[in-house]
């Protein structure tokens, strides 16, 4: 409702970090946790520390539909498969397989190619820009629609139906595999 | 001390929410308003409930804690928290502990963008609509958790049913949003919105509810929207999750205490909040009725005396209950109760007539007013109607509300372009 720069900006530092400490937390509870239950709850969690994320950049329709779909709809979904898994025998079995080298050195590559991004300056200019840039918070919604089906600006629209119909595939491949007579 | 009125006063002549003015001191006087409201209208909902069902049943209901037991719901809050809190050996502690939270932080959470009138919301977000539906799915979790750390066969059977429950009805839900969505983009801009109050705002300069609009397709949405909210709100006849003849009392039967009434506080409070939704979206939110028909200040007037004949009537019904109390010394107190209570009421509609708190309770009235009128329902629906079975529950939502909803969708958004689809017809076939 506010143009920008009448009230100081929610989006400080702290929040940023409370937001990015509990998504780290909430990620390596997921992976640590041997009841399923518990880490499906810490996916929920990093989930919607994601979607503070989103509103800090200034994307609220995206941190809405986050909420909807991932925490409202897909984990209640997982929850509800992980419900009828019997816990008790899934808390018994080996949780990790014996890959952790190749796993440290894949997330050391990684971490080292983040690095190297950060720091990598072209003709003295680093990659990442200086500051922020500020958009409208009203014009988010309106941004996305313009970008998918306006007549001169929608360039996504080819690839978001696309998407759509790699989920109806999926839908369709489900039905079919889990029953035996349609 | 002199800055800090100066910053208390400076909200009242601007005409934001008190998120849109930023200003901190009077989002939380909304906040602890919305709070304290909400749980007054939870309590009394509890005593509506009893005694209407009671009515309809040709029974008296609550009649023993206070005169005609208004005084009940106050006698069962405290037997709640006074109660035992039972954690079964066997349950997850830590799930069965955060379960009834999550529930209640979801149905309190969604009144932040309720908009009680045009500037009377804790804040006003341009993701409303959405966000409202987004935290109000999520008690959903809350539900399916409680049904699981319980550890026990019907609470868990009951979390199945309502997850499976409130994901499918969700879709139909969304649906008749949608469509009221594209209402709002009817202007000379063609933006549409996503706030509440930009709804409403919509509504009012339209000069119609958004259930008329497009007769019949505003009500056909109104009917989705009305059918799923029921479902959502896990409430007869959708109220599988806890039906009491097959699942003792569904997801929350393990739950004892003060962890049972925070459910119970979350199930009513959720009630409400759809019931907003509803109003805002389809109803015109804190517009009062008639806006064209009966137009003018004349009108203006008339209206604005409904709050203060309101809490008149409440006022009357309590004298004349007074009036008609056993003459026995036993009920003294209780007699000379209710005609407190019904001078209280009468003074709160006298003080409504005063021209300054005439203006600013108006849309707060009217708001409330739709919000009663749909709770009203809800009691009505429980009173009325059997029970649905799981497969029929499923069919109704799935073959019926799903493709209604988006024939209605496709439907909309034709009528709302019609012109400028004729117009690109014509260039077809007229090159």
């Amino acid at each position: 409702m506010n143009p920008v720069g009448t009230n100081p900006p929610v989006a400080t530092a702290f929040f940023f970090y409370m937001l990015a400490a509990t998504m780290i937390i909430g990620g390596v509870l997921v992976i640590t946790r041997k009841n399923a239950v518990h880490s499906a709850m810490a996916l929920i969690t990093t989930l919607l520390a994601q979607a503070g994320l989103y509103l800090m950049l200034y994307a609220p329709f995206v941190a809405g539909v986050q909420i909807i779909l991932y925490a409202g709809g897909i984990m209640v979904l997982f929850l509800f498969v992980i419900m009828l898994i019997s816990i008790e025998r899934s808390l018994k079995e080996r949780q990790f397989n014996k890959q952790w080298l190749i796993g440290i050195v894949a997330a050391a590559a990684l971490g080292g190619l983040f690095i190297a991004v950060y720091t990598t300056t072209t003709k003295g200019q680093p990659l990442f820009p200086a500051g922020r840039m500020f958009y409208g918070e009203s014009q988010n919604t309106q941004g996305i629609a313009s970008l998918l089906f306006d007549r001169y600006t929608g360039t996504y629209m080819f690839a978001f139906e696309i998407a759509s119909l790699l989920l109806l595939v999926a839908i369709i491949g489900a039905v079919v595999m889990a029953k035996k007579r349609i | 001390m002199h800055e800090f009125i100066q910053y208390i006063q400076s909200y009242l002549d601007s005409n934001l929410t008190p998120g849109g003015a930023g200003n901190i001191f009077w989002a939380t006087v909304y906040i602890l308003l919305v709070f304290v409201g909400l749980s007054v209208a939870v309590i009394a909902m509890n005593w509506l409930e009893r005694k209407i069902l009671a009515h309809m049943q040709v029974r008296l209901g609550p009649m023993r804690v206070g005169p005609h037991g208004l005084l009940q719901p106050i006698a069962d809050a405290i037997k709640l928290l006074l109660k035992e809190d039972i954690i079964p050996a066997e349950a997850d502690k830590l799930v069965f502990w955060i379960a009834p939270f999550i529930v209640v932080l979801a149905a309190f959470t969604v009144f932040v963008v309720v908009p009680f009138g045009p500037t009377h919301a804790i804040t006003d977000m341009n993701i409303g609509i959405l966000f409202m539906l987004g935290v109000s799915s999520l008690s959903v979790l809350g539900i399916v958790t409680a049904g699981w750390a319980s550890n026990s066969h019907y609470p868990l059977i009951g979390a199945l049913r309502s997850s499976a429950q409130m994901v499918s009805y969700e879709v139909a839900m969304g649906l008749a949003v949608v469509s009221v969505i594209l209402m709002t983009s009817l202007n000379d801009q063609s933006t549409g919105t996503l706030s509440m109050i930009g709804i409403v705002q919509a509504q009012m300069a339209q000069g119609e509810w958004f259930i008329f609009k497009f007769f019949p397709l505003g009500l056909i949405g109104f009917f989705i929207f009305a059918i799923a909210m029921v479902a959502e709100t896990n409430r007869a006849p959708f109220d599988l999750p806890e039906a009491e003849s097959e699942l003792t009392a569904g997801f929350h039967t393990e739950y004892s205490g003060f962890r049972w009434s925070l459910f119970f506080l979350a199930e009513y409070s959720a009630m409400i909040a759809v019931s907003s939704i509803a109003v805002t979206l389809w109803l015109g939110g804190w517009l009062r009725p008639f806006p064209n028909a009966l137009s003018g200040h004349t009108w203006d007037l008339v209206f604005s005396f409904f709050p203060g004949l309101t809490f008149l009537l409440f006022a009357a019904i309590c004298f004349y209950n007074t009036a008609r109390m056993p003459k026995h010394p036993l009920f003294k107190i209780q007699t000379m109760g209710l005609g407190a209570f019904g001078a209280v009421l009468g003074l709160i509609g006298m003080v409504l007539f005063i021209p300054a708190a005439r203006d600013r309770v108006g849309d707060i009235f009217w708001f409330s007013a739709k919000v009663a009128g749909f709770m009203y329902l809800y009691i009505w629906y429980r009173g009325t109607f059997p029970r649905y079975r799981f497969d029929q529950l499923m069919k109704v939502g799935w073959k019926v509300l799903l493709p209604t909803g988006l024939a209605l969708l496709i439907l909309t958004a034709v009528v709302a372009m019609r012109t400028e689809l004729w117009a690109e017809l014509q260039g077809v076939w007229r090159p």
